[in-house]
């Protein structure tokens, strides 16, 4: 005759700590297994590409690369840049300035994502951020769409000329990665 | 699929729907659960459970360091440092791996020494016996495939030396044993090219191990597990369900390995590797002393023993396949070396003889190890070929228990059932 209130026997106790200890143990000899797969520390390894400005003249673009990525490099003319200034106030659809160099809050201001003194420099990473694409507008004779900057074949997306998503399906500005100018004409990269 | 029905009776909604069309919970209810096993199974016995997880835990490891590795002659090595490296806990994994490898060989030796001691291999236990020696034989190409793959000095002059042993075939026909061997190498030489083909073998050959393994507990079911007395199952109480009593022996004895195993992966992980392979592999400069693994070392000692070439290929393969033959070189009819007071120490000289085989292996092939190799690869086949045949007819087994409830629970009237005598205990209510 089992009455439900009866106190909790040692069995109970050992048979719920055994298989607390069985998920404990299962769970660690798991993790790794999992986390093998995550980028390694090669991957990690903060490497740095350096680039040197002085082919690119101005209106013209070059593409390097980093950690594995396209990076545009955009020597801008000054209507490029006025106009970039201008769209400031225009109705943007992404506000974030992800500029991976600044705090995640920054509204996407043109001076946001360029470095002050080197505002004809545009560096973006040239990774369309709907699904991956490499966006045309680099070479003299490619599209750049509606806003003069980039255009991605794939969807359809258009970038201004501060690589800020204007029309299409992508959700957000064209990432800026962190560099720092070395000299007047060499960057760095991460 | 054997001779033990399942008592399975499914409850729920849910166990019936696929009772009906697959029934999986059945088989593994009838196989594993409620199966009967001899009550007086000893610790040898658990070393069946123990060989099926190192076999899922290989493949599982190797299929992940497989994710990371490059089957290459030029980033073979180098991707095995970055996974030791740079790999999210990589060193742990390879350690695994390796350590793994051996600990494998430990447990099948155990396991097939405790078959040869309490005689498993005898009738009706035959075809199961000679599907283990398959997948030991499997399980040796997989390991030596496996030791090529990080391209290190040892890997490829070990690869470089056992397959050359094909040419001993060229005494044979002219020119055939040069022609497997280039066949094997996919080249005039060991290269990447063998490299290449290695690793996919590699991981091939332990899946087809898997399936001799369903193969082997299959035939196990279908006799039932033999068991310390030899004498075979005869009543209800010879035997206790599988499920809690030899699952339960078997997680003892899995924590008892799986403690030695984390032993050498955390502490000494190379201890039972060879530090030449740490030597990225160079076809120019032989090392001064191959060896392969230890547990390949007394079947190495066989091979060097012989001084013709071909007759040390010959002996060395056939100190492997004349374990096929045991069920029938043996002339006992009693199963159990426990009752077999002559043949018992021809058994324990034969475990010294394969231990003294594998210390000799690791020698030169020098003098004095020469003449022991050669004495005890003499006692290695006369095993088999005197002991075996012979000492089942001249001895008189001890007198065996009447069953296995007897030899467990002493004689009481009637013998093999019931309470032992002045037990305070009640008989369990089930």
């Amino acid at each position: 005759m089992a009455t439900e209130l009866e106190e909790p026997t040692r069995r109970d106790f050992l048979v719920t700590a055994g298989n607390v200890f069985a998920a404990v143990g299962a769970a660690s000899l798991l993790w790794p297994f999992i986390q093998q797969m995550n980028p390694d520390s090669s991957a990690q390894a903060l490497a740095s590409t350096e680039v040197d400005l002085t082919p690119v003249k101005e209106g013209q673009a070059i593409t390097a690369m980093w950690r594995g990525k396209p990076v545009f490099i955009r020597h801008r003319t000054k209507d490029e840049i006025a106009k970039a200034a201008a769209d400031d106030k225009a109705a943007l659809v992404d506000l974030s300035a992800r500029n991976l160099g600044l705090p995640e809050t920054e509204p996407a201001l043109d001076a946001n994502r360029v470095k002050k003194g080197h505002e004809q420099w545009l560096i973006l990473v040239g990774i369309c951020t709907h699904l991956g694409c490499i966006p045309k507008g680099q070479s003299m004779q490619d599209v750049k769409g509606e806003y003069g900057g980039w255009f991605c074949p794939c969807h359809g997306s258009h970038y201004d000329t501060s690589g800020r998503i204007r029309k299409g399906p992508a959700p957000r500005n064209l990432d800026v990665p962190p560099y720092e100018f070395a000299s007047d004409t060499m960057i760095k990269i991460g | 699929m054997s001779a033990h029905e399942s008592s399975y009776n499914p409850t729920t909604r849910w166990g019936k729907w696929w009772d009906d069309r697959l029934p999986v919970a059945r088989m593994m209810h009838g196989q594993f659960v409620d199966f009967p096993t001899p009550r007086n199974l000893n610790y040898a016995w658990t070393f069946g459970g123990i060989l099926t997880f190192c076999l899922v835990a290989q493949i599982v490891t190797g299929v992940v360091l497989a994710m990371h590795y490059q089957p290459s002659a030029a980033e073979a090595f180098n991707s095995i440092e970055h996974i030791r490296r740079d790999v999210n806990y990589g060193w742990m994994i390879r350690n695994f791996h390796a350590v793994g490898a051996s600990m494998f060989f430990i447990a099948v030796y155990i396991h097939i020494f405790r078959g040869l001691y309490y005689g498993s291999y005898k009738a009706p236990r035959e075809v199961l016996w000679i599907l283990g020696v398959l997948i030991f034989v499997a399980m040796m190409a997989t390991a030596f495939m496996g030791y090529a793959l990080p391209w290190g000095q040892m890997s490829f002059w070990g690869v470089t030396v056992i397959t050359n042993l094909f040419s001993a075939l060229d005494g044979v026909v002219s020119g055939l044993g040069t022609g497997i061997t280039e066949w094997l190498w996919g080249g005039y030489a060991v290269t990447g090219v063998t490299l290449n083909r290695f690793f996919s073998l590699h991981y091939l050959l332990p899946f087809v191990i898997f399936g001799l393994v369903i193969l082997h507990i299959w035939a196990l079911h279908v006799a039932g597990q033999n068991n310390p007395t030899g004498l075979d199952v005869k009543t209800k109480s010879d035997t206790v369900p599988m499920y809690p009593y030899a699952v339960a022996k078997d997680a003892v004895g899995m924590f008892a390995f799986l403690l030695l195993f984390a032993w050498f992966v955390f502490f000494l992980p190379d201890y039972l590797g060879h530090a030449d392979n740490y030597t990225p592999a160079n076809p120019l400069v032989t090392p001064p002393h191959i060896v392969p693994e230890w547990y390949f070392l007394p079947f190495y000692a066989i091979l060097r023993a012989v001084p013709s070439k071909l007759g040390g290929v010959i002996a060395m393969f056939a100190a492997v396949l004349v374990l096929l033959f045991v069920p029938w070189l043996d002339s006992s009819r009693v199963r159990s070396t426990k009752y077999r007071p002559i043949y018992k120490w021809c058994f324990w000289f034969f475990v010294f003889t394969c231990v003294a085989l594998g210390w000799l292996g690791s020698k030169p092939a020098e003098q004095p190890y020469v003449f022991w190799s050669q004495f005890f690869t003499f006692a290695y086949f006369a095993f088999f070929f005197i002991a075996l045949p012979v000492v089942g007819l001249i001895e008189t087994p001890r007198v065996l228990p009447r069953s296995i409830s007897e030899s467990v629970l002493g004689r009481s009237s009637g013998g093999g059932v019931g309470v032992p005598v002045g037990a305070a205990a009640a008989p369990e209510k089930r």
